[in-house]
């Protein structure tokens, strides 16, 4: 069963009540919420992802709610909460969602130590995956979104890219692309038919909003990739799209740094991002349109 | 007295798992999480011969076991930094807690999680230590004056010590309760007793029979309970590990007279044999027993406890429990201060401006 086959009562009740058992790749996480931005924004973002049934295992219990006080009603805010715990302090009432795609995000890159994990975008061709690390506001997601609605590449994650300890394969989420600000109309110009979520303004990041993974990137979720480019991507306005080659050892540092977990794989993540860049080539890459960034990922993967 | 949890049920006898549904092991990993005590329910598990753990669950477990010795590795470097730090003072430096496990070997060391290290120095050597750690890169916490005067003037320890390149925290103490506590030990005797660690002639340990009292004042003083079965689980593989040493309990009860904290080695023998089923002698038992408070302040005391040493989730509370938590709160706080401190104290924390517990703005990933 996936969300989609849900009636909408169905759906809202289950976020209300035991809670909504959603699979994404690897992750399975139980999602509670009574509010219907949430639910809207579930409906619409995870329409394609199975559910799984009540008694199936969850990796992660949590809930997007208003809290037990008096911001309840006064000045609504939302709290996101870790199986009971709130990590975070709550946020202005309309940002249900993005708060639960954050949370989301949090639980997978503080717990999921059974991968190596890396702040980066990843999208991939068949067995064949870029992986664009960068820290927040190089324009990764937007580069990422570009590439999976229009750019005929299959998204595997816009934050996290998960490589397996053991394999070093790349695993996929297929969970939304956030876009903030800017991209968001960038994002709409380039690919109209991409389907976005309600757009919500004044965040810790400005205006936030997801987009709908593609359909091809949740039918194969379960599909690994090798990383066969690492690109480090930034946005420079008025630019034009150019790839420069990266020293190994210069990629090597920044998927280092990159990394949420590193120092939890000791030698064996030395040794699994080594062997990552070695078998890989990596890049530099400047954009600024997205179309002619498009174009240019098309000859990297023609090319070799 | 106890209601059992199902953390605590496997924790007591790890086969039992064999019977867990997928459901039920989808409450044990979220209870033993909770408690920080994954790591821990995986050893319990493997050293009972229970391999049998289906594999979503599993999952969880390893990544934990594997946390747990990534930061077991982390503790002895930082050990090892913090002692080439103090070099020049010659100062004996006492390891407590989790650091005291992983460096005198004791299996409380072992699925444990750690979140600093904890040392006790003399107190008339605290100035020194406090400046030569800043010059090395530790740099004070808490820097409103309140805090500062609340940490120097009233409690055991300085204000947390951050390392400005490695994030480490690090708890200087002087003593192990508060300065402002009721019944307070002489630290003077916990150094002197302190013995050097094997093949590390600068670090020392409390004596064992201290170490388990410590473990005890610290679990039935503390007013943050939301790890309260990891800390007993923690004195229980303490206690269990001095099963076999005859010399040890007679020890453990003089010593707690002589510290006076007979009052916390009760609670701590008693909620550590009937949570955890910890094999203590009879007779120590009883012993203690006289230490008891008066019958109705016991079994209300019982009926707080059993609740406070429950995991920390949903699934373990009753209606009592948030009260029971909250009366723990204020006891802890009773017995830290004299009332008229107690009071001032309170006030003041509630008139301030930002909360006492500092929560990130949303993760976003990114902004690490």
């Amino acid at each position: 069963m996936i969300v989609a086959d849900l009636p909408a009562a169905r759906l809202r009740e289950r976020l209300r009540a035991g809670g909504l058992r959603l699979r994404t790749g690897p992750v399975v996480s139980c999602i509670r919420s009574p509010l219907e931005d949430v639910a809207a924004g579930v409906a619409l973002h995870y329409a394609r992802h199975p559910v799984v049934d009540e008694g199936t295992f969850a990796d992660f219990h949590v809930s997007v709610e208003r809290p037990a006080s008096l911001r309840r009603w006064w000045r609504p805010q939302v709290v996101f909460r870790f199986d009971g715990d709130a990590p975070f302090a709550p946020l202005a009432g309309d940002q249900g969602f993005p708060m639960l795609e954050w949370g989301l995000n949090w639980c997978v890159s503080v717990h999921c130590h059974d991968y190596l994990i890396v702040h980066a975008a990843a999208v991939a061709r068949g067995e064949h995956a870029v992986v664009m690390p960068a820290p927040s506001g190089s324009g990764k997601s937007t580069l990422c979104a570009a590439l999976v609605y229009g750019g005929g590449w299959r998204l595997m994650s816009d934050e996290l890219a998960l490589f397996d300890r053991s394999s070093g394969c790349l695993h996929s989420l297929a969970r939304p692309v956030s876009l903030k600000n800017g991209s968001i109309d960038a994002l709409s110009r380039f690919a109209p038919s991409a389907r976005m979520g309600q757009v919500v303004h004044e965040t810790v990041k400005g205006s936030v909003t997801h987009v709908q993974p593609p359909e091809d990137a949740v039918s194969a979720v379960d599909r690994p990739a090798h990383a066969r480019w690492i690109v480090m991507p930034q946005y420079r306005a008025g630019c034009r799209a150019e790839l420069r080659p990266l020293p190994r050892a210069q990629a090597f540092m920044r998927l280092v740094g990159n990394a949420f977990n590193y120092h939890v794989h000791a030698a064996l993540g030395f040794e699994l991002i080594a062997d990552v860049v070695s078998a890989a080539q990596c890049f530099e890459f400047v954009y600024s349109d997205l179309e002619q960034a498009c174009r240019v990922f098309d000859r990297l993967h023609d090319s070799s | 007295m106890i209601r059992a949890s199902l953390l605590v049920e496997v924790m007591r006898q790890p086969p039992r798992s064999a019977a867990l549904r997928e459901r039920d092991w989808d409450v044990l990993v979220r209870q033993a999480r909770r408690t920080g005590l994954l790591a821990r329910l995986a050893h319990a598990l493997s050293s009972q011969g229970v391999h049998e753990v289906p594999v979503a669950s599993r999952r969880h477990l390893d990544v934990a076991v594997r946390l747990s010795s990534v930061q077991r590795q982390e503790v002895r470097r930082e050990v090892a930094l913090l002692q080439h730090a103090l070099r020049p003072l010659d100062v004996p430096i006492v390891l407590m807690k989790g650091a005291a496990y992983v460096m005198a070997g004791s299996p409380a060391a072992e699925g444990r999680l750690f979140s600093d290290l904890d040392i006790l120095v003399p107190r008339h050597r605290l100035a020194e230590v406090e400046a030569l750690l800043m010059a090395r890169g530790w740099a004070t916490t808490h820097l409103s004056a309140y805090d500062q005067r609340y940490y120097r003037e009233w409690m055991h320890e300085l204000p947390p010590m951050v390392h400005i390149h490695r994030n480490t925290v690090l708890d200087v103490h002087h003593n192990i309760l508060p300065q402002t506590a009721r019944d307070r030990p002489d630290a003077a005797l916990l150094l002197e007793a302190s013995r050097p660690i094997d093949g590390e002639p600068a670090l020392r340990v409390l004596a064992p029979a201290d170490l388990v009292l410590h473990s005890m004042s610290h679990l039935f003083h503390n007013d943050d309970l939301g790890h309260a079965l990891r800390d007993l689980s923690d004195l229980d593989l303490l206690l269990r590990d001095r099963l076999h040493d005859g010399d040890f309990w007679p020890a453990l009860l003089d010593r707690a007279e002589q510290l006076r904290l007979t009052r916390p080695l009760r609670y701590g023998l008693r909620y550590s044999h009937a949570v955890l089923a910890t094999p203590i002698p009879a007779h120590v038992l009883r012993h203690a027993d006289r230490w008891a408070p008066s019958r109705p302040v016991a079994s209300c005391m019982d009926a707080l406890w059993s609740r406070a040493l429950s995991p920390r989730h949903a699934s373990c509370d009753d209606l009592l429990s948030p009260l029971a938590r909250g009366a723990l709160w204020v006891r802890a706080h009773w017995l830290r201060m004299p009332p008229p401190l107690l009071v001032r104290h309170l006030a003041t924390k509630a008139l301030r401006a930002h909360p006492p517990r500092q929560r990130r703005t949303p993760p976003a990933a990114a902004d690490r």
